[in-house]
């Protein structure tokens, strides 16, 4: 019966599939239908004694037109393109070093702290971040003082509340990368791994033509993955900074949370930055997937 | 597994170098976690010395502040029971189709397998601002209700993604076996796939209950005070010009500990989940 590829679903596999088809699409869809609604109005939850009129394409033009959420945006690309390269780099060279430990006992207690700052909630990152590079009693700074290198003001300064963030999230992430990446190096049959030794030698050309090859598929994930995270990130960076000083650090999600939940409580505008927000995700994802994913067999 | 088998090709010996570096590692990774333990073991004006001190004057005067306060211990009771019934429902909806979309082959369901894994590219404050207004509307603001409903956006999709391996791991001729003497899909489900799948399944469940528990952008916007979680509680200690330092970091472990405790125990499982998961 599953041998024969029927394009017809049995009833009863219908009755398993669609609770979970239904639920998502009622909680999903719905939702986003009714943002779409509130993104043509006139809606500020501060001023309620307005009318909820209808304004049309209004919102979305204001959005547009308004350089903060360009601002936004790029700030929020500019941290996917350093942190994303940094973690895989940090993470692929602690994948392989990990992979080529001599001892299984130190690589398996590696392996078990790795998987500690994956499971730490994002927010307690951000409040742990505010303790770790307090400018007056930071132990980031006291060592940098060391070094000898002035107090920096980390959540002043907003270049160095950019780094600041930056560096947790790569506390926090590049463990996960280096796991997803020694896992793909654990599928290298370890016999192709002596012949590769004795034709490629030891070291980079091992690696490059070796195991380079194998870590491809973990790299897709992880740009996916971690594309994805920093397009929703949010914690960890409210937690830390509110997206400050300023907007220094104020990510798209932030910056919407900021426009639909803050002073002014524009939901009608945050709706409509929502949306914009919905459709780069969504062009982003179908072009990832549609480059990358083999999961759908054609 | 495969260590036994190259351990034999290498000598079991670790160099001096490799030491050096799988120390500093760990310690970049331990040292936050444990800074964060001690300062809520420590007077605040040890927190405060500009000279770190590594090892803490003990004193439980935050941990009994906080437990005297009470409204720590209710956030973390509310995220217990909001993240273990989200990870149920989940379990109880995303199963079933996870079995469905690895066995069988039928028309969209290449669209709709791209749906259920494009939720993972939504951003959170695309779905809060509608469930906020929806939530107002039909009074479920500070409610487990609309806490657990809002979770099932995210943890459906999760356990689908994550479950649909286990059951392409379960050998189809199980199912044609079953299918010759008789036993319905359902049964077939029920009483032969689901229970070759749990180990698989539980290591979804932990995945998608931490990820509840860790969730705060829904949390803080849709609870105020009777449903509000953990991590809003520890937020809680930001506001104001003078942050607590002790009891801040002594909720902020509590958060923590026991799902870091929980990960490190199942470490092995659960990077296997997710790795496999990311690479596929």
């Amino acid at each position: 019966m599953q041998k024969v590829k029927s394009p017809k679903l049995p009833g009863t596999a219908k009755l398993l599939l669609f609770p979970s088809v239904i639920t998502l699409f009622v909680i999903g869809i719905f939702p986003l239908l009714f943002s779409l609604w509130v993104s043509t109005r006139q809606y500020e939850l501060s001023k309620p004694y307005l009318p909820h009129s209808f304004v049309g394409i209004d919102n979305f033009k204001a959005v547009l037109w308004n350089p903060e959420f360009w601002t936004a945006l790029r700030i929020t690309f500019t941290f996917l393109l350093i942190a994303l390269p940094l973690q895989l780099i940090l993470g692929t060279l602690l994948a392989v070093y990990i992979y080529n430990l001599r001892s299984p006992r130190f690589s398996a207690l590696l392996r078990v702290v790795l998987v500690l700052p994956i499971a730490v909630t994002p927010t307690i990152t951000g409040l742990l971040g505010r303790l770790l590079f307090n400018s007056d009693f930071g132990v980031i700074n006291y060592v940098l003082s060391l070094i000898g290198v002035e107090p920096v003001q980390w959540l002043a300064d907003q270049k160095a509340a950019f780094i600041a963030v930056i560096m947790l999230d790569t506390w926090q992430w590049t463990p996960f990368a280096a796991l997803v990446l020694i896992a793909s190096l654990m599928v290298i049959p370890p016999q192709v791994l002596e012949a590769g030794e004795l034709d490629a030698g030891a070291g980079w050309s091992l690696f490059r033509y070796m195991q380079l090859p194998f870590l491809l598929p973990g790299f897709t994930a992880l740009l996916i993955l971690r594309t994805a995270d920093i397009l929703k990130m949010y914690d960890t960076i409210y937690s830390f900074s509110k997206g400050g000083p300023g907007v220094a650090t104020e990510l798209v999600s932030l910056y919407i949370n900021r426009i639909g939940f803050g002073k002014v409580f524009n939901i009608g505008m945050g709706s409509a930055q929502a949306i914009l927000l919905l459709v780069i995700c969504i062009v982003l994802s179908r072009t990832y997937i549609k480059l990358f994913y083999k999961e759908i067999e054609a | 597994m495969v260590n036994t088998k190259r351990e034999h090709r290498k000598k079991p010996r670790l160099k001096f170098w490799e030491l050096l570096v799988g120390s500093g590692v760990m310690f970049v990774i331990l040292f936050p976690i444990y800074w964060m333990i001690i300062t809520g073991l420590r007077p605040q004006t040890e927190t405060f010395s500009t000279k770190p001190r590594l090892i803490p004057t003990f004193t439980l005067e935050h941990y009994r502040e906080i437990l005297a306060e009470g409204s720590v211990m209710h956030g973390l009771l509310n995220s217990t029971i909001i993240a273990s019934i989200s990870t149920l429902l989940a379990l109880m909806l995303g199963a079933p189709a996870a079995y469905v979309l690895a066995r069988w082959d039928f028309k969209k369901k290449n669209d709709l397998w791209f749906w259920i894994i494009s939720n993972r590219f939504i951003s959170p404050i695309v779905v809060v601002l509608p469930f906020f207004l929806i939530a107002i509307n039909l009074k479920l603001v500070d409610t487990y209700w609309i806490m657990i409903i809002i979770y099932q956006t995210f943890a459906i999709p999760f356990v689908v993604w994550l479950s649909v391996d286990q059951f392409r791991a379960i050998p189809k001729e199980v199912d044609e076996a079953a299918s010759v003497d008789g036993a319905s899909i359902l049964k077939t489900f029920f009483s032969i796939n689901l229970p070759l799948a749990i180990p698989g399944l539980s290591v979804s469940a932990i995945l998608v209950f931490v990820a509840c528990w860790n969730e705060l952008l829904f949390a803080q916007i849709l609870t105020r005070s009777s449903a509000i979680t953990g991590p809003v509680v520890a937020l809680g200690y930001m506001s104001g010009y003078d942050i607590r330092w002790g009891p801040m970091m002594a909720t902020s472990t509590l958060v923590v500990i026991p799902i870091i405790l929980l990960a490190a125990a199942l470490s092995k499982n659960l990077v296997r989940g997710l790795a496999m998961g990311a690479i596929k």
